[in-house]
């Protein structure tokens, strides 16, 4: 670092040591607490503007976006759609590419959306950087299917549970698919059978914890993880992504933020009911 | 195994699409729509049979053995019976124990043949009824109705029997609300309403004396308990997982007042109706009617010990959501508000067909599944990995060696020279003591004439030291002729590099005492004082010119005056 605290952007070990940094970040299990390269460039991506602005260059032209830097989980970067980096569903999950196999697609998508929603079930729990969520398979699964049982009671009330028209298949929703596919069937050895549910939500937590965005705690459950800092902030990301889509396609709505999960008020004559 | 695919083309209506109506015919198209809902459930429930009436027609085609000698329609639904008598409130039915009883109702249809087949038999039949194959483990219907915009083809998707895993992580089956209803040969009704059906029908055919009835509508009854349990079982186990997701309130509340209020009913009905039995039981005049009634009364007991299970679970569920509850109200409050991910982002899109969602949840996958490293192949490494020979490997391991294990010994403190130096300074004469800072100069001599013998000094003062703390004992048990002793007289050491007291050190002679005297020893000093000891050694000391006020142990030492 230059004691002006000022880099000039011709400067080629500046640049090596930006590229140095952003090298770290493509490798998400490393953390700055353990190497002491690792914490000085964070350190200096703090301090020295001019360095920033030069690590910042080069994720653009990596088609990167930086989302955080921080002292625990360093540098925390984000693919756009069209970098090299960004992982393809179609490399995810064979077999899910090309057209009719939307229902694939959108199983293994909602494993990783409900293993968030679990980890962070309240929007004050995404804000709170102490906050540490625990996931299990089990739980993410459990949770979507119930939150598929309450939207089929909700169709059944509303008077349109119509089953699915057999041409479009497409057309069928979410929910149902989900809901139609096995949970937990024996696969006459008792590995998981890849298919099922809980198979496809134990690939995504498997996956994430490969990713250095979870951290496996014991095999209860089905597998038990917790949340690190670098999850909550992929989260927050990729939701308000997938916000702007639903939002731009009128699918959801902008709410107040005190969250729609049911807050319960406590008298003395409910407690005395149950 | 292919998955199951029946086609039911129903039209109840005689209707063209594309005649103008008049509006007579308008009205009744409406009354159809009404009805056209009965008319689906109408369907579907013929529809749930079907894969019992499948495993009937694909028996001849399979390769392995003769089949057709088994009824198979009646085995799975012998299966199905099985499983839904042995599932209760808690767990399922036990996949092993299923296959041994079905196999004792294959045997029963087919006595001559093989053990093994009769056992293949009936897990192949249990394995149709899970549909093992396919992705789903489900059977798919396509039906059609006749709506407002003509004929449309719908898909009723259902599952007969399911594996479960119970609390001990072990597969459980359990029978599905389809197969319940097509062992009951009912349709999709309200449960509670069918319940209470079940046991005012069972109720009149008792009193009225028809016990062959009766048992039918005995068993029915018991099927609609197992059915209403499961439906609590559900509701209960989802709402004992995802406690957020529940009205607190006001709906479970008042969902757990209702099953409670329906299990107490059903409880009445059924011991009133357990009493009646029990006396016709008493007064029946032929043995056959005994009988009937004997297994009736055990029919009804089994539907109120379930009653009873129920109960406990309702009864404990509250105590249960209770202390989930206390956990989540004393979580961290808000601190700012953010996206709220079940709301606005998983609940839409579980909404929306599988087209429109796919693309929202893909923005959602790729940033939330982080990155992805694409692997650079140059082609030296590639070539290196080729041309290596396969390292060959002893199936037995390498060799193991011995670890040379060297003592690795501490270097003493002090080097052999100023032991020597050290030896010899502490020659004393007994006549002559010498203070210890005498000692340090003439150590300190030593140590300029002789280079090897380092920290002298020191190590001067730590055996004077020692010898200020000396046991005299040992040295008398040792015989040995004199002792170095060491002590303050309150002198102060004047020195450059150590402080403390300047010590007195002597060599003194020790007396021996006779052997087996236990009497105090008195020791005589040369100025005639005396000193008693309860101890057993006396030292002679040389003349020296202190008081003997020394910083001794319990020894008394005899002083000399100058």
């Amino acid at each position: 670092m230059s004691s002006t605290g000022q880099t000039t952007a011709s400067s080629v070990g500046a640049v090596a040591d930006a590229s140095r940094l952003v090298a770290f970040a493509l490798r998400p299990k490393l953390r700055p607490a353990r190497d002491e390269t690792y914490a000085e460039l964070v350190r200096r991506f703090h301090h020295d503007d001019g360095f920033a602005e030069l690590v910042k260059a080069i994720c653009l032209g990596l088609d990167l976006v930086i989302l955080d830097a921080d002292d625990r989980h360093g540098l925390v970067v984000a693919s756009s759609e069209e970098s090299v980096f960004a992982v393809r569903m179609t490399d995810y999950a064979r077999r899910s590419g090309g057209e009719g196999k939307a229902a694939e697609r959108v199983l293994h998508a909602l494993a990783h959306l409900g293993a968030a929603t679990l980890a962070y079930p309240r929007p004050a729990d995404l804000s709170n950087p102490a906050y540490v969520g625990r996931v299990t398979v089990n739980g993410v699964e459990a949770f979507v299917r119930e939150a598929c049982r309450r939207l089929s009671e909700a169709a059944a009330e509303a008077g349109d549970d119509v089953d699915p028209s057999a041409d479009t298949p497409d057309l069928e929703t979410a929910w149902r698919v989900y809901q139609r596919r096995a949970a937990t069937p024996g696969s006459g050895d008792g590995r998981r059978v890849a298919s099922s549910t809980i198979g496809i939500v134990g690939k995504a937590l498997t996956f994430l914890a490969d990713q250095g965005m979870l951290v496996k705690r014991s095999e209860e459950d089905g597998g038990t993880y917790a949340t690190t800092s670098r999850y909550r902030i992929q989260v927050a990301e990729a939701g308000s992504r997938m916000f702007a889509e639903l939002l731009s396609l009128g699918i959801t709505e902008i709410t107040d933020g005190t969250g729609t999960l049911t807050p319960v008020e406590w008298t003395d004559q409910t407690v005395s009911q149950l | 195994m292919s998955p199951l695919a029946v086609t039911l083309t129903c039209m109840e209506v005689e209707f063209e699409p594309g005649r103008p109506f008049d509006d007579a015919a308008s009205d009744l198209i409406s009354d159809r729509a009404l009805t056209s809902a009965g008319f689906a459930q109408r369907v579907k429930a013929l529809a749930t049979t079907a894969p019992l009436h499948d495993l009937d027609a694909r028996k001849a085609q399979v390769q392995s053995a003769d089949y057709t000698v088994y009824q198979m329609a009646e085995l799975a639904l012998h299966a199905i019976d099985l499983v839904t008598i042995a599932m209760d409130f808690d767990t399922g039915a036990r996949p092993v124990s299923v296959l041994k009883d079905l196999a004792a109702g294959v045997t029963a249809q087919a006595p001559d043949r093989a053990l093994a087949e009769h056992q293949r038999v009936a897990s192949w039949v249990l394995e149709n009824l899970l549909n093992v194959g396919s992705t789903d483990r489900g059977f798919r219907t396509v039906y059609g109705l006749t709506g407002p915009g003509g004929y449309e083809r719908r898909t009723f998707d259902f599952k007969l029997l399911e594996e479960t895993r119970g609390l001990d992580g072990d597969l459980y089956l359990r029978a599905s609300n389809e197969a319940v209803n097509v062992l009951v040969g009912a349709l999709e009704v309200d449960l509670e309403a069918a319940h209470i059906a079940a046991d005012v029908r069972l109720d009149i055919l008792i009193k009225r004396g028809r016990l062959s009835e009766a048992q039918a509508a005995a068993q029915n009854a018991r099927y609609r308990t197992i059915q209403y349990g499961e439906m609590l079982r559900q509701r209960l186990e989802a709402t004992s997982r995802d406690v957020r997701n529940v009205d607190w309130a006001q709906a479970m509340p008042a969902f757990i007042d209702e099953a409670l209020a329906h299990i107490e009913g059903r409880y009445r009905a059924e011991n009133a109706i357990l009493v009646n039995l029990t006396e016709v039981r008493d007064t029946a005049d032929t043995p056959a009617r005994k009988a009937h009634a004997a297994r009736l009364v055990d029919l009804v007991s089994d539907c109120l010990r379930r009653h009873d299970q129920l109960q406990a679970g309702l009864q404990t569920a509250g105590r249960r959501f209770r202390a989930e509850q206390d956990r989540q109200t004393f979580a961290p409050g808000p601190i700012r508000a953010a996206l709220d991910l079940h709301a606005q982002l998983l609940q839409p899109v579980l909404t929306r067909p599988v087209a429109e969602a796919d693309v929202p949840l893909l923005r959602f996958f790729s940033p939330a599944a982080g990155l992805i490293v694409p692997h650079a192949l140059r082609l030296v490494d590639l070539f290196e990995g080729l041309i290596t020979p396969p390292a060959e490997r002893d199936p037995l391991g390498g060799l193991i060696e011995d670890p040379e294990i060297e003592l690795d010994e501490e270097p003493p403190r002090f080097p052999g020279a100023s032991y020597e130096h050290l030896a010899s300074l502490l020659d004393l004469d007994p006549a002559a003591p010498q203070r210890l800072s005498g000692l340090l100069a003439d150590a300190r001599a030593r140590q300029s004439e002789d280079p090897d013998a380092e920290d002298l000094p020191l190590l001067v003062v730590v055996r004077v030291l020692a010898l200020a703390a000396q046991e005299i004992g040992v040295a008398r048990r040792h015989h040995d002729a004199t002792v170095l002793i060491a002590l303050d007289d309150g002198t102060v050491l004047q020195d450059p590099a150590f402080a403390g007291a300047d010590l007195l050190v002597a060599r003194a002679e020790v007396l021996q005492t006779r052997s087996g005297d236990t009497q105090p020893i008195v020791l005589e000093t040369a100025d005639g004082s005396h000193w008693a000891s309860d101890g057993t050694e006396t030292i002679d000391a040389g003349p020296t010119n202190v008081k003997p006020e020394g910083n001794m142990n319990s020894n008394m030492i005899q002083e000399n005056a100058p």
